[in-house]
């Protein structure tokens, strides 16, 4: 993957090909799971690994977005699509609020900030039961842009397969501006950075609030696609699956987000013939990945494949 | 009024005091390693879980008491021998996954050895409750309040007294420093996590009487002590215990008062507003980063 285009390029004709290969619409939904974590990640991936700030509480606003576009139409009669708007705005409106104070925090408090953020969002969602259906979860009215319903897995497919490839592209785009330089500046050194004239609190808001819109956005996308959610989409748990994909993919690497994304969302399908010990299984796999791959897979392995050259 | 409200103070200093216990466990690591163990909350789950299981299959409550300490203490051994100390000088997030991943493989491995139905045994000194001021206050809670006493004092006592407690601190202060004076700092890692392990089964066994046990009660109160641990300032003895109770005394106000679907939040809400005005918690000490 010597020029950015090459393996943009490739991951198209992946997603083209994947249909051939699929045989059923099972594997069309894992299929599809995984782009939307890949999706989420990609943008996780920008805070923590570009950014260097750890967040323990994006789930947070992946709930936001996916009952933005479970409530508003439901109790307030909205078109799905601008509860989809509402949701990510919202979501990047309590990013640029809690931000400031956030980010003067570091390491392990900023870790314990951004956490208890994303469980008191879970907890509202699971209190307010008048709107959100309470722990049970509530149904999602579908998708409908400009009268057109994506139906079944395989249209979605498409629509996910989109957004991905798009996602992949601004991300590139982003990390090779100016922008992306001044990021990957501030994960070296906040004050050498500073020094050179990058106005670091700037940065660090912005980024964090691109990559909560784009949470929001996916929340919203996956609730309209499984038609049911519950709380537990914001919960600790979730956040956690997703810096875990960041890290096992690898951090400040834009395939490793979708590697990491697509290793991790398979992991569980194929830990369920353990019955039981899928728990122990995800944790070990967790704990020797990190051990053995400290920078994750991608960055390894293109570490190794230099080296032979 | 008043005897609510101290009833509710009761509540909240009890729940408080295993809350400082478990901040301790984090406090006690971080400094030793840098590290925060997120599977703090499984070592106290493991406490409880374990004196379950060893009074149901027959031994008396002192040997059930000690094997569900030193079991956990050497489960926290083990966790930094194979789990740690291989991963040296990885990334803080690595870290915090690597210490997820094996609070993971406690919980997954209890569930399928004791099932997910909770389990409790009965209170040391029985259900009794005394009357103070026109308040309960349930036998079962001088036992929490009078072991993380101990314990506290006991912690003290290693730390200012004796050689290995010394040895300790003066790892956390300066690993290499400590070194180079012949402090074995590999000892000094399995120590601390296994003195950590220990604190944090103990308060889980005195606790279980009063809210019950299960295979995943670690999430929620490994949780906050983490909370409680970063309200005093991470690394500070004396930040932990005043943030434990401080966190277990908001939480059941309110419950008491506000409302208790919303006593879970109070802490990370706590920590917000605290870390907004003081970054480094409570008693954390200003630091100056080098350049």
């Amino acid at each position: 993957m010597k020029s950015p285009h090459s393996g943009l390029l490739f991951l198209g004709l992946i997603l083209l090909a994947l249909p051939l290969l699929l045989p059923n619409a099972f594997y069309f939904d894992i299929a599809n799971r995984m782009a939307i974590n890949a999706i989420v990640v990609l943008g996780l991936n920008l805070v923590i690994g570009f950014a260097g700030q750890i967040s323990l509480g994006h789930a947070g606003f992946f709930g936001i977005g996916a009952y933005a576009s479970a409530i508003l139409p439901t109790h307030f009669s909205w078109p799905p699509v601008a509860a989809i708007l509402a949701g990510a705005i919202g979501a990047a409106l309590l990013a640029y609020a809690i931000a400031p104070p956030i980010f003067r925090l570091r390491g392990h408090y900023l870790a314990m900030a951004t956490l208890g953020l994303g469980v008191v969002i879970s907890i509202v969602l699971k209190n307010e039961a008048v709107y959100t259906g309470g722990p049970d979860g509530m149904a999602v009215p579908p998708l409908s842009l400009f009268g057109l319903e994506p139906v079944g897995e395989k249209q979605w497919y498409w629509l996910f397969a989109a957004v991905l490839l798009f996602s992949v592209w601004a991300c590139q785009n982003l990390i090779d501006s100016p922008f992306g330089r001044a990021l990957r500046a501030l994960h070296g050194s906040e004050i050498a950075s500073q020094m050179a004239g990058v106005d670091v609190a700037r940065y660090k808001l912005a980024i964090f609030v691109l990559s909560a819109f784009f949470a929001s956005i996916m929340g919203s996308l996956t609730a309209q696609y499984v038609g049911f959610i519950t709380p537990n989409v914001a919960d600790f748990f979730h956040s956690i699956e997703l810096v875990t994909m960041v890290v096992v993919g690898g951090m400040a690497s834009v395939y490793g987000s979708l590697v990491g994304a697509v290793l991790l969302t398979a992991l569980p399908q194929a830990l369920v013939t353990f019955e039981g010990w899928e728990t122990v299984a995800f944790g070990a796999i967790l704990m020797l990945s990190m051990i053995f791959m400290p920078r994750g897979l991608v960055p390894t392995f293109a570490a190794k494949l230099g080296r032979r050259r | 009024m008043l005897s609510q409200l101290l009833q509710f103070i009761f509540s909240g200093i009890t729940v408080g005091a295993t809350y400082a216990l478990a901040a301790l466990g984090f406090t006690l690591i971080y400094n030793a390693s840098n590290v925060i163990n997120f599977a703090q909350g499984e070592f106290i789950m493991l406490g409880g879980m374990l004196t379950v299981f060893f009074l149901k299959s027959g031994l008396p409550l002192s040997a059930a008491l000690v094997l569900a300490v030193a079991i956990p203490a050497c489960v926290g051994v083990l966790v930094e021998k194979f789990a740690i100390e291989p991963a040296k000088g990885a990334d803080t997030v690595s870290l915090i996954i690597i210490t997820i991943g094996a609070s993971l493989v406690l919980r997954g491995l209890m569930q399928i050895w004791q099932g997910k139905s909770p389990a409790v045994f009965p209170a040391f000194s029985g259900d009794l409750p005394i009357s103070i001021a026109g308040a309960a206050l349930a036998p079962q809670s001088l036992w929490v309040l009078g072991g993380s006493v101990v314990i506290v004092l006991a912690l003290w006592l290693f730390f200012s007294r004796t050689l290995a407690g010394k040895a300790i601190l003066a790892t956390s202060a300066d690993s290499l420093a400590a070194q180079l004076v012949g402090v074995n700092t590999q000892w000094v890692l399995m120590e601390s996590f296994a003195l950590s392990a220990a604190i944090g089964a103990i308060g889980g066994i005195l606790l279980t009487p009063i809210t019950m046990t299960s295979y995943d009660v670690g999430i929620m109160l490994g949780l906050k002590g983490f909370v409680a641990a970063v309200v005093g300032g991470l690394g500070t003895g004396l930040g932990a215990v005043a943030g434990g109770l401080l966190v277990g005394l908001i939480e059941a106000l309110t419950a008491g008062y506000i409302s208790s679907a919303y006593k879970d939040a109070a802490p990370f809400i706590l920590i917000f507003i605290i870390l907004f005005f003081m970054p480094r918690g409570l008693f954390g000490g200003k630091s100056t980063e080098r350049v």
